[in-house]
């Protein structure tokens, strides 16, 4: 059964990989199709005025009326079906995950393939389900491109066989730990994706020049680090709670709820990283693109932890299966 | 960006004075000044943070004394000249290092001096009127006006602006009115738990600090390998290592006494891929605290026991052979259970036995223990699953001055053999001694005989040799009576965070202006402090219910 379950978990997964890849192409043909579109604008006198209102910009942001979003052009074709295959992308793939928690046994997330295969499928949803709040399709080539990234490094490099759970990782804190953080990773994805536009759109506004065009159609950058405001402190929620849920874990487990032990270090790290960020928001002369670098570096980080600090770090937490 | 409206953050240099005029000495004072506001400034709290976050990095890139000693010792050995030079550099201690603490201390003095006046300031907000309404409220970021003819209103402004209030009242916000000229109006707030949470949350990391600092000092942890069968009493001389924090007492410690009955471990049986990884460790032992009944009680990984204000926990376990050596005049010199190491996942485990009793020479032996026998292609031993299916212990055995009367503290797992003298294994001529659980071989030189008991119970297989080698569990017992302190201080950090996030705190205004002809020019506008992504939504909702009250 065990067998069987976790074959049918590969080929779910490797179907999601094969959509997410035509749903790649296709955000990118959009991005392309984008910056005709915004040539074809530039000559109307509306983006003029876009960019004036870009420069006026306050201290406190809530103090001016919002302007209406500049990408309120109609939606592309092409983008709606890149959306859509990334949909089905996901649905293949948290099949995918399922079934190879059917054929654990148990959650799968405990080792290096099971976190790369769920913490992209939750990236993913995240930025699914994101979009019935605020449109941000224009991330999709960052989203699509990230999940095959992970998947495709989860899968090649760091497959293993199901096995059964060591004792030290028998617990219901396995799941809520490892499952919260997970999620705050996704967020901070989502994050730092709108963090790399908004510092592109920074650049733009700043000197007027008509490179990068595609992003005339996107928010401006204080609408978007707004979003990106928003969607980090979400996540820095998350990031706290598998803080706490972790030091439990790590008292039920280790006897000590902290002990500066690598991972632990890194999860420091990070959260501290990220009240700098939220810091740096609420801070004259740290605002823009000084935070948005910080939301950047802050993801690094949780990149960083998840490949580098598992693979090659020595600690208690050597639970990447390899 | 839930400071108070009027806060500044990052205050420059202390305010000069105009040109012209003689600039007097900052003074100590004013320096002072200068200094606590630089420190207690936002800008610093960011760098102090980023600082935090980048001083916390080389602990995990080198060994840490803390959490990894033979790390650090196995560092050394490979660094010989690296090393010291890092140790000067406190990069083995990082979390206790001179710079991560002054960092840390420097953070949470800013915060203290932050969050004080900020807190002074909130008291005084929470008792204060809303302030007096805006003069042109259409500049606010939310505006909504509504204009009532005469013939549709049955109220005039002053009524108007009383139906504001109750409405406002009742949603929740801190209301005052305001007369201005001829137009009336209504101030209010609601929202102020989002300060509040953010100086909770604040306050909770202080209290974290703390919490943790204190318990740290009056706790202590200990080490103990217990064997099956036998029972630990918790008293400072029992442990195997103890660390008392600082101000720790014996009276911390209390009394009781612990037996291990049994330690049982489960094997993967069925996936070829984990065949034998160890998948569930039990310990049952009896517990008895002073003066009452034995109590029955496991102790699992995950699954500490908390016992006389500390916690046990379950962290290692081996095999511990029995062993009886008899001298050369047949007496017996030894017989103990020895605790070996593991070496690897198979349990390949190495131990070290000495009988200083031994007549007419001291004896010693290192030995290896194999629960699952099986042969390299070198011909060497080694263990190829951790259960006790072919144990097999081999020993080198040594004679001569054991040097156990000079009184220096000798490692009970390491031999060092310079001063003895080979008698079995190596190039002593005779081989390595081998036995089985049961088996008894004699010493060369007529010195004696080592035997290897078995433990197992009369009635069992003759190849059952699953009860034949006692286990050990090493277990790690902890006291810290701050613990719930710092999981209640987490939990309101949590809780205030959340609030300080996710509760928008709002101004609303409603101004009535009564025209000559009898109409009424209704304005409503809101300010948010912070994100407020519902702000225009909240004040169009007012403005609706608010003029459909009003309607005739
Ligand atoms: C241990 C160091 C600190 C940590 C981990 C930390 C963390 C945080 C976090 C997570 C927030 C956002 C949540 C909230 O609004 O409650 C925040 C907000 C804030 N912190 Fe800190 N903080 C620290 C030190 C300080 C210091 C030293 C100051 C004073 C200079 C300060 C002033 C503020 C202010 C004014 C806000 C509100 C910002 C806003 O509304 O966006 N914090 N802090």
């Amino acid at each position: 059964m065990t067998e069987t379950f976790d074959s049918f978990a590969l080929v779910a997964i490797y179907s999601a990989m094969g959509v997410y890849l035509i749903a790649f192409v296709f955000f990118t043909l959009d991005l392309a199709k984008r910056s005709a579109d915004a040539h074809a604008h530039a000559a109307a006198p509306v983006s003029v005025g876009q960019n004036a209102a870009a420069a006026s910009r306050g201290t406190i942001a809530t103090l001016e009326r919002e302007a209406p979003a500049s990408s309120a052009a109609p939606p592309r074709r092409i983008e709606r079906a890149a959306l859509a295959l990334t949909a089905l992308a996901w649905v293949l793939h948290v099949a995918g995950a399922v079934l190879r928690g059917l054929a654990d046994g148990h959650v799968p997330w405990s080792n290096m393939f099971e976190f790369s295969l769920v913490s992209s499928a939750i990236a993913v949803g995240v930025f699914l389900f994101l979009q019935f709040w605020q449109d941000l399709r224009f991330l999709g080539t960052y989203i699509s491109g990230f999940a095959l990234i992970v998947l495709g490094v989860g899968t090649v490099n760091f497959y293993v066989p199901v096995t059964p759970l060591p004792p030290a990782l028998q617990s219901y804190w396995l799941i809520i730990h490892v499952f919260v953080a997970t999620l705050g990773t996704a967020f901070f994805a989502v994050g730092a994706g709108l963090s790399i536009v908004q510092l592109l759109q920074a650049r733009r506004e700043a000197d007027r020049v008509s490179r990068l065009r595609f992003l005339g159609t996107m928010p401006k950058a204080e609408k978007l680090e707004n979003l990106a405001y928003r969607v980090i402190v979400v996540g820095f929620v998350f990031w706290t709670f598998t803080l706490i849920a972790g030091s439990i874990w790590a008292f039920h487990a280790w006897g000590r709820y902290w002990g500066w032990d690598t991972k632990e270090v890194w999860t420091f790290i990070i959260w501290v990283l990220f009240a700098g960020y939220i810091h740096a928001r609420a801070t004259r002369g740290w605002r823009g693109s000084r935070s948005a670098w910080l939301a950047i570096v802050g993801f690094g980080a949780v990149a960083f932890n998840y490949t580098i600090v598992n693979l090659f770090f020595k600690g208690l937490h050597v639970y990447s299966g390899l | 960006m839930s400071r108070p409206f009027d806060h500044v953050e990052g205050s420059g240099p202390p305010e000069r004075p105009g040109p012209g005029i003689n600039q007097p000495a900052l003074g100590v004072t004013g320096y002072l000044r200068f200094f606590w506001r630089q420190l207690t400034s936002m800008r610093t709290a960011i760098l102090l943070l980023l600082l935090l976050a980048v001083a916390a990095v080389p602990g995990s890139m080198w060994p840490q004394r803390s959490s990894d000693p033979n790390g650090v010792i196995q560092f050394f050995d490979k660094n010989p000249t690296l090393a010291p030079v890092l140790d000067r550099l406190q990069l083995f201690d990082v979390y206790t290092s001179v710079w991560f603490s002054a960092i840390y201390i420097l953070l949470f003095i800013s915060l203290i001096g932050c969050v004080l006046p900020r807190t002074l300031h909130h008291l005084k907000a929470l008792r204060a009127k809303p302030p007096r309404t805006p003069a042109r409220l259409e500049r606010l970021a939310a505006f909504a006006s509504k204009e009532l003819d005469a013939g549709d209103t049955v109220a005039d402004a002053a009524g108007a602006i009383q139906a504001a209030r109750a409405q406002l009242r009742s949603g929740g916000y801190r209301v005052a009115l305001y007369e201005s000229g001829k137009n009336l109006s209504v101030s209010a707030e609601r929202g102020y738990l989002r300060e509040t949470g953010n100086l909770v949350f604040h306050t909770a990391l202080i209290g974290i600090l703390f919490a943790v600092g204190l318990g740290g000092g009056f706790g202590y942890t200990g080490q103990k390998i217990i064997i099956e069968g036998q029972s630990f009493v918790n008293i400072k001389g029992a442990y195997d290592s103890f660390t008392p924090g600082r101000f720790f007492t014996d009276a911390a410690l209390q009394p009781y006494r612990l037996t291990l009955d049994d330690f049982s471990v489960k094997y993967e049986e069925q996936s070829i891929q984990a065949y034998g990884q160890p998948i569930d460790y039990t310990a049952k032992v009896t517990t008895w605290l002073p003066g009452q009944k034995g109590i029955d009680s496991t102790i699992k990984v995950n699954e500490p026991l908390a016992l006389g204000g500390s916690e046990l926990y379950l962290l290692g376990n081996g095999y511990a052979p029995t062993i009886t050596v008899r001298d050369g005049k047949g007496n017996i010199a030894y017989t103990a259970s020895v605790p070996f190491l593991p070496q690897d996942a198979n349990l390949t485990s190495t131990g070290v036995v000495r009988v200083p009793d031994a007549l007419p020479e001291q004896l010693a032996f290192r030995g290896f223990f194999y629960p699952t026998a099986g042969e390299l292609s070198t011909g060497a031993l080694t263990s190829i699953h951790p259960d006790l299916r072919n144990p097999v212990l081999t020993l080198f055995a040594y004679k001569g001055d054991l040097g156990l009367d000079n009184g220096i503290p000798q490692n009970v797992y390491a031999l060092d053999p310079t001063d003895l003298t080979q008698i079995a294994g190596g190039d002593s001529g005779t081989p390595a001694l081998e036995l089985r659980p049961g088996q008894t071989v004699e010493l060369p030189d007529d010195l004696g005989s080592v035997t290897f008991d078995s433990a197992s119970p009369p009635t069992a297989a003759a190849d059952d040799w699953s009860q034949s080698v006692p286990r050990y569990i090493s277990l790690d017992v902890h006291r810290d009576p701050a613990q719930l302190w710092v999981l209640l201080f987490a939990c309101l950090a949590t809780a205030g965070l959340l609030t300080s996030l996710f509760v928008p705190r709002r101004r609303v205004w409603v101004k009535a202006i009564e025209g000559e002809d009898g109409s009424l020019r209704l304005e409503y506008a809101g300010l948010a402090r912070g994100e407020d992504p519902g702000l225009d939504a909240a004040v169009a909702a007012i403005a609706e219910r608010h003029t459909e009250g009003l309607k005739a």
